[in-house]
């Protein structure tokens, strides 16, 4: 192996190799939910691909954008295929991602020390959106221009510089070739840049050493396993041990993946939606636009806010609000155990609730608002932000609550008050006064089940945690 | 996690065999990707075959047509024009049309399917420059006993009436005879020879 | 031969559809097969005949069509091309653009892609429910498209429709308009054979919409098979060298 002696004396291409393949020591207990890591990268690397191959033949044009998807679509060799997979590869990042955030609630995988990795991992997903939110636009059909022009005039609420900053953004006084122009140049560049960041994200991963379903670190259990007798006893080498797995889910994966872009790429209209194989028109509005689905959550919490006060930006803020919380999460949790499987009742039930409300929140923004489908988006964007506000009371394990824990209390008060106040008082033509109370009573119940009740009168049960990974 | 036995062979043999696999799957893959850089349907109808009418082409004239984005020269040559041909073998690099820079049907001395009508794609075979036609016939600036031909103005490269390049020019080969075919006695097709259905 | 169509018009329609410009009329099933290639170049032929002559399918090219639909490429462009054009073209209209925004408010739109905007079920229902009414500019209606601009190009296939429109209060107190047609002049084809000649257009419309949907089905197959295969193979290496572990 001279040639390697010859690498590694000017590249660590060896030293490379062993700490992070195949001599990285993952716990031996991974399960099902520790495939959508690496399923994310698969998809990445898809995108690119797909993504540089559509470039070559696609045209940022208000005048020939959507001709040029058509011209992909039929006069491409192959082309159909190409672009199926990284319209299906867009969704499907979500799909991925959205499990692999789940799987980081569940098992306590942001918590101490893994606050930073978790916190790349958050600007990940903001990166994510704001690739396909560029990228939406692009086949500039008319769900392509009217989200954009709906999200764009989001930021036209904010008081003063709201006007300036979405003409700033769009570069004109509405979304037009220009506005393309530089959209495809951001979509373009933002897929290199997550590359770096999941760069980041895996160099802190490796740092502190990887999670798992038990909550326990593995570093500062025994050491010594078959392999290594300094390693830990519960670790396996990552190669060929996790490479083999993640090799057959990744197979499972694609033939999800597959089975999308071949028998049904347009999902129903939930990953290409029927309006779009129309041209952009910014002179007709269709009759009912909704983002796609993996944005639908925000914009049902979005549209659920009302305006007061002479301005919608509570709406904005609301939305923003409920993706910048995640940055906190490390902080919010106190519970003294990490995987749900030794947390109580009551935590668990709000893992439950808050995934309720999520998938909910996500039909509502596809749904037109009417009167009752809107108190049912008001309710549910309550409680996304109460699972967050309260955390530090379900979670606390019978530890006193603190005063920052005490101060997010009070703000959820405030914040369900103002809620009632606005349903009883401040909504003319509002829904009928049987859903309302229902509401009311609900929203009364998450703030003692989840807030008052574990933090003054019973906290959440503990089980103990074992010293040495289960299974 | 007690020692157990290994079996290293079934491994190997496992190894091998999904990595085949998955490799063919990877190439499975990619062919769809590489190909949608080959030219697609609409450079091909771009570049579909031409019909040009020679009807009205004199003796001697040439007409430049479009296809695939190159010139396509047609040329009528007259009786003293081909005489000359046979005649050339001496300063030529190539006079039988060897290599293969021309469909079967027009690899013989006059480089055509009817004797006076030729058809060349106008691009040098050195670096592609377009040559231009010179009918003239005698002492040019270029040559003391020009026969009629074609000279290519970037780097000198001279080729016969046929298309056949002159030796000790840069030019390696003849020039390229398009697939053709005449549909009728006056209509011409460039770029396909195949029976039209 | 007389042909009811019943078709509600609710007063408060709740819109939940995507289709622009589609009432909440009832819409009749329709089954499209792309392996139907009679049916198809059926439709191609109506396609030709009536909708190419004010409406382009611009991202539709004739040796596409040919070549999908079986149809040989002499008999293309002997009877679908118009002189001078070439089998490679894409299926455009001689109509200016101008020219139709004058004569018909606005300019019909292109339809290669009219198959994925559409349900199949909404197409086959509005080819065959124009109905005569004097009150609107070309003189013809539409039950599931209201003030369409196109007349009934088709009529002296299908025949006349007259439109019998009552009014009936629902069980919830909501004020419905029913509309009932009627046959008033036959066409030169009966019923049903103008039914079956507007599934073949509909079916047409549906593959042009997405002419890759004639493959793309197969090479799933394909796809699926062989990663059977590979994950059965990776299962196998999977559990061979977690041996180690467990």
């Amino acid at each position: 192996m001279s040639f390697m002696n010859w690498l590694d004396n000017r590249f660590p291409a060896t030293k490379v190799t062993r700490e992070h393949i195949t001599e990285y020591y993952a716990p031996k207990n991974f399960n099902f939910w520790y495939f959508f890591g690496s399923l994310a990268m698969v998809v990445l690397a898809l995108q690119i691909v797909t993504g540089v191959l559509l470039a070559m033949n696609y045209k940022p044009d208000a005048g020939l954008a959507f001709d040029s998807v058509e011209y992909i679509m039929r006069d491409v060799w192959g082309g159909w295929f190409v672009r199926y997979v990284h319209s299906t590869g867009a969704s499907m990042f979500f799909v991925v991602i959205y499990l692999h955030m789940f799987r980081g609630l569940l098992y306590g995988s942001y918590r101490n020390p893994r606050e930073l990795l978790w916190i790349f991992g958050v600007i990940i997903y903001l990166a994510m959106m704001a690739t396909a939110f560029f990228g939406y636009l692009l086949p500039w059909g008319q769900m392509s221009f009217w989200g954009a022009q709906v999200i764009v005039n989001l930021f036209e609420t904010l008081p003063f510089v709201g006007g300036v900053l979405s003409e700033w953004i769009r570069g004109d006084y509405v979304i037009s070739d220009i506005t393309l122009n530089r959209f495809y140049a951001f979509h373009y560049l933002l897929p290199f840049i997550l590359v770096g960041l999941v760069f980041l994200h895996i160099v802190s991963l490796h740092k502190v050493g990887s999670n798992n379903p038990d909550g326990v670190e593995i570093k500062k259990g025994p050491k010594g396993n078959r392999w290594n007798e300094e390693a830990p006893k519960d670790g396996i080498p990552f190669h060929p041990y996790y490479t083999v797995k993640d090799l057959l889910g990744t197979v499972v994966f694609l033939a999800v993946f597959f089975g999308i872009v071949f028998f049904v790429p347009e999902m129903g209209g939930y990953f290409i939606e029927r309006p779009n194989f129309e041209p952009a028109n910014p002179l007709k509005t269709p009759e009912h636009i909704a983002p796609v689905w993996y944005f639908t959550p925000y914009y049902a919490i979005l549209r659920a806010v009302p305006s007061f006060a002479g301005t919608q930006v509570w709406g904005v803020l609301a939305m923003f609000a409920s993706i910048a919380v995640l940055f906190f999460l490390p902080w919010l949790d106190r519970s003294p155990v990490k995987s749900i499987r030794y947390k109580g009742p009551i935590t668990k039930l709000a893992l439950m609730v808050f995934v309720v409300v999520f998938i909910v929140l996500g039909w509502l923004g596809t749904q037109p608002p009417t009167t009752d489908l809107t108190i049912m988006a008001q309710f549910f964007t309550l409680v996304y932000l109460l699972f967050f506000l309260l955390f530090p009371c379900f979670s606390s394990g019978g530890e006193k609550l603190g005063i920052g824990g005490k101060l997010l209390l009070l703000v959820s008060v405030l914040l369900l008050l103002g809620t009632l106040f606005y349903w009883w008082f401040g909504w003319s033509g509002g829904p009928a006064s049987s859903l309302k109370l229902v509401y009311t009573l609900l929203s009364v119940g998450v703030l003692l089940i989840f807030g008052v009740v574990p933090a003054y009168i019973r906290p959440d049960s503990v089980k103990p945690v074992p010293e040495r990974v289960t299974s | 996690m007690a020692d157990h036995h290994v079996d290293h062979k079934r491994r190997r043999m496992l190894t091998i065999a999904t990595t085949g696999v998955g490799l063919a799957g990877t190439v499975g893959m990619a062919v769809p990707f590489a190909g949608s850089l080959v030219p697609s349907e609409r450079a091909k109808a771009a570049g579909a075959p031409v019909e040009v009418d020679i009807s009205r082409l004199e003796s001697g004239q040439q007409i430049t047509v479009e296809w695939r984005g190159k010139p396509v020269w047609i040329i009528k040559r007259s009786k003293e024009m081909l005489d000359f041909l046979p005649g050339m073998e001496g300063i030529l690099v190539d006079p039988d049309s060897r290599a293969a820079q021309q469909p079967e049907y027009a690899q013989n001395v006059y480089r055509s399917i009817k004797e006076d009508i030729l058809v060349l794609v106008g691009i040098c075979t050195h670096l592609g420059c377009s040559p231009k036609y010179q009918p003239q016939i005698g002492a040019v600036s270029f040559d003391d006993d020009w026969k009629g031909g074609f000279l290519c103005a970037c780097h000198g490269s001279k080729f016969d009436l046929a298309g056949r390049v002159y030796s000790g020019v840069p030019a390696p080969k003849n020039l390229v005879v398009p697939p053709h075919q005449y549909l009728s006695d006056t209509v011409l097709l460039i770029g396909s020879d195949e029976e039209v259905a | 031969m007389k042909r009811k169509l019943l078709v509600l018009v609710l007063a408060f329609f709740p819109v939940t559809g995507f289709s622009a410009g589609a009432g909440g009329a009832a819409l009749d099933y329709v089954e499209v097969s792309l392996d139907d290639k009679v049916s198809l170049q059926n439709g191609a032929k109506l396609f030709v005949n009536y909708c190419l002559s004010c409406h382009s399918a611009k991202y539709m090219r004739y040796n596409r069509m040919a070549q999908d639909l079986e149809i040989p490429e002499a008999l293309v462009k002997e009877q679908m091309i118009l002189p001078g054009g070439k089998i490679g073209d894409t299926m455009n209209t001689t109509m200016s653009k101008e020219d139709a925004e004058e004569w018909f408010g606005v300019a019909p739109p292109d339809l290669t892609l009219i198959g994925k905007l559409y349900t199949p079920k909404w197409l086959y229902t509005y080819l065959r429910s124009f109905y005569r009414d004097e009150s609107t500019a070309s003189g013809w209606n539409n039950t599931v498209f209201p003030n369409v601009a196109m007349p009934h190009v088709m009529h002296e296939l299908q025949g006349i429709q007259k439109a019998n429109i009552t009014t009936r209060v629902d069980e919830e107190g909501h004020a419905q308009q029913v509309i009932e047609l009627e046959m008033v002049k036959a066409g030169s084809m009966s019923t049903e054979e103008f039914d079956r000649s507007m599934r073949d257009l509909t079916n047409f419309l549906y593959y042009m919409a997405e002419p890759a949907r004639m493959v793309r089905i197969k090479y799933g197959v394909w796809t699926m098979s062989f990663l059977l295969v590979l994950g059965i193979l990776a299962f196998l290496l999977k559990k061979e060298y977690w041996r180690d572990v467990h």
